[in-house]
């Protein structure tokens, strides 16, 4: 169709890696984050409220792991993929001046029906795991 | 804590299972472009099926979609949370805990599931419940318990279009956060420390310095390494040393996946190097894929500045070309 090409459910198997991301978490991504998610607990923008509760800065909202999870998994599959689940585990929390290494890989794939599980990780350079989990989402039959 | 004690806050707690947090409340505002197109520009996520209504309409789907991460972010309470919520039963659920002395907190786990895509002018319902609490347990956190709200989403035709599980961790904090993490400042984890004993400190020192050195004995010239006091050739006991080249192979190498330690940077390679001056050393191989690392692949080795506190020889391919 252009530019944007979706994988389609013969071009994946099992055990294929998805390119890695690596993210770096500033100030900017953490609390703009926790704005477009309209998520506005001041331990994601105020600083003073992260020290608070024992943490060194402000530190990523959950529904901005949550996007950055989706996002790495449809820059893989491409657009017309249909996303049907994200089921995440929470580690780490990620705090500006991380870098957050996001991999993943196929672990299922139903070549009927389309759908894959991809069990992505992102860990950050500090503390470890960040986010680990499985995204699903249903690939087309043809491009 | 009692028996007694854990009978009474028991009582309390099971009794919020199947309360509603949220009934049934539609979105302030309708799925639109402009919160999507912010989500989108944030998250770095470039999916034209979000923001592209051109590439969109020749698509499968003929018109743009929200992000399906956006489904809980419509019917988010706005900027007024920053003055504290209105009660409702998650928040007295977590009060009651608090009173028990449950301070802690910690979101575990979220899972979403999609049932249909919504688009600008849609408009998402959320309704919330308390769905589960979990028998008392003993974590890693401390004592505490796991409660788990179910939120159920639909659009304004009343068509389901996802779930969100959310799990919270509500437990006696073990100890005060440490003073450290109230710094500043990130503590970047550096490697573990070289171990410097009275017969090796030299050869560390002279690593800091920028070179790799071989000891060798005085009486016999034989080479060896790691550094020791005694020659095992002649049991002298007089030593000096010599500057290595760097130049080695392979003999034997292998790849540490796990545990991930702190500080060091993945994927790891461990080779036995045999040098050309005929000792052997354990170091790095960098600059290539692990897989491209074979016994007997000549390498050169450089000092490098590993972390703020460590000098180490690290290995390239010898043809790399990538080894200054």
């Amino acid at each position: 169709m252009n530019e944007h090409k979706t994988l389609t459910r013969a071009e994946v198997s099992v055990g294929d890696k998805l390119p890695a991301a690596d993210i770096d978490i500033t100030t900017g991504l953490v609390v703009c984050g926790a704005l477009a998610t309209r998520d506005f607990e001041p331990v994601h923008h105020s600083k003073a409220a992260a020290q608070a509760v024992g943490l060194p800065d402000v530190f990523m909202n959950i529904l901005t792991s949550q996007g950055l999870m989706t996002r790495f998994a449809t820059d893989w599959s491409g657009p017309e993929a249909v996303v049907k689940s994200v089921d995440l585990r929470l580690g780490a929390p990620n705090v500006p001046g991380m870098v957050m290494t996001v991999s993943g890989k196929v672990t299922a794939l139903d070549k009927d029906s389309g759908l894959v599980d991809l069990a992505v990780t992102g860990e950050n350079n500090i503390w470890g795991m960040h986010m680990q989990g499985t995204v699903q989402l249903t690939l087309p039959k043809e491009s | 804590m009692t028996t007694d004690e854990q009978e009474a806050i028991e009582s309390e707690i099971y009794a919020f299972v199947g309360q509603q947090v949220y009934p049934p409340t539609p979105a302030a505002d309708d799925v639109n472009d402009a919160m999507i197109r912010q989500w989108a520009e944030i998250m770095g996520d470039t999916n034209p099926a979000y923001i592209d209504k051109d590439w969109a309409a020749s698509s499968i789907r003929e018109r743009t979609i929200s992000p399906p991460a956006m489904m809980y972010v419509w019917g988010q309470e706005g900027f007024q949370v920053t003055k504290g919520r209105a009660p409702n039963a998650m928040s007295n659920l977590v009060s009651t805990f608090d009173r028990y002395g449950y301070t802690g907190v910690l979101g575990t786990n979220v899972k979403q599931e999609y049932f249909k895509e919504v688009s600008p002018g849609d408009n998402v319902t959320i309704e919330m419940i308390i769905d589960n609490i979990s028998e008392r347990k003993a974590t890693g956190r401390g004592t505490g318990y796991f409660f788990e709200t179910l939120s159920t989403f639909t659009d304004q035709h009343g068509e389901k279009i996802g779930t969100q599980r959310f799990k919270v961790l509500k437990f006696i904090p073990q100890e005060q956060p440490a003073a450290a993490a109230t710094e500043d400042k990130l503590d970047v984890p550096t490697r573990i420390a070289s171990p410097r004993g009275h017969d090796n400190k030299w050869w560390w020192e002279a690593c800091d310095d920028g070179k790799v050195l071989i000891q060798r004995c005085k009486s016999c010239g034989a080479l060896r390494h790691p550094p020791r006091p005694m020659c095992g050739e002649c049991n002298s006991m007089e030593w000096d040393s010599i500057e290595s080249t760097l130049d080695g192979e392979v003999l034997s190498h292998t790849e540490i996946h796990h545990p991930k330690i702190p500080g060091y940077q993945y994927p790891l390679v461990c080779a036995v190097i045999k040098l050309a001056e005929g000792t052997n050393l354990v170091a790095n191989i960098v600059g290539c894929s692990p897989s491209e690392v074979q016994i007997g692949m000549k390498v050169k080795g450089v000092l490098e500045q590993i972390d703020e506190k460590t000098m180490l020889p690290q290995f390239y391919p010898a043809q790399s070309g990538l080894n200054p």
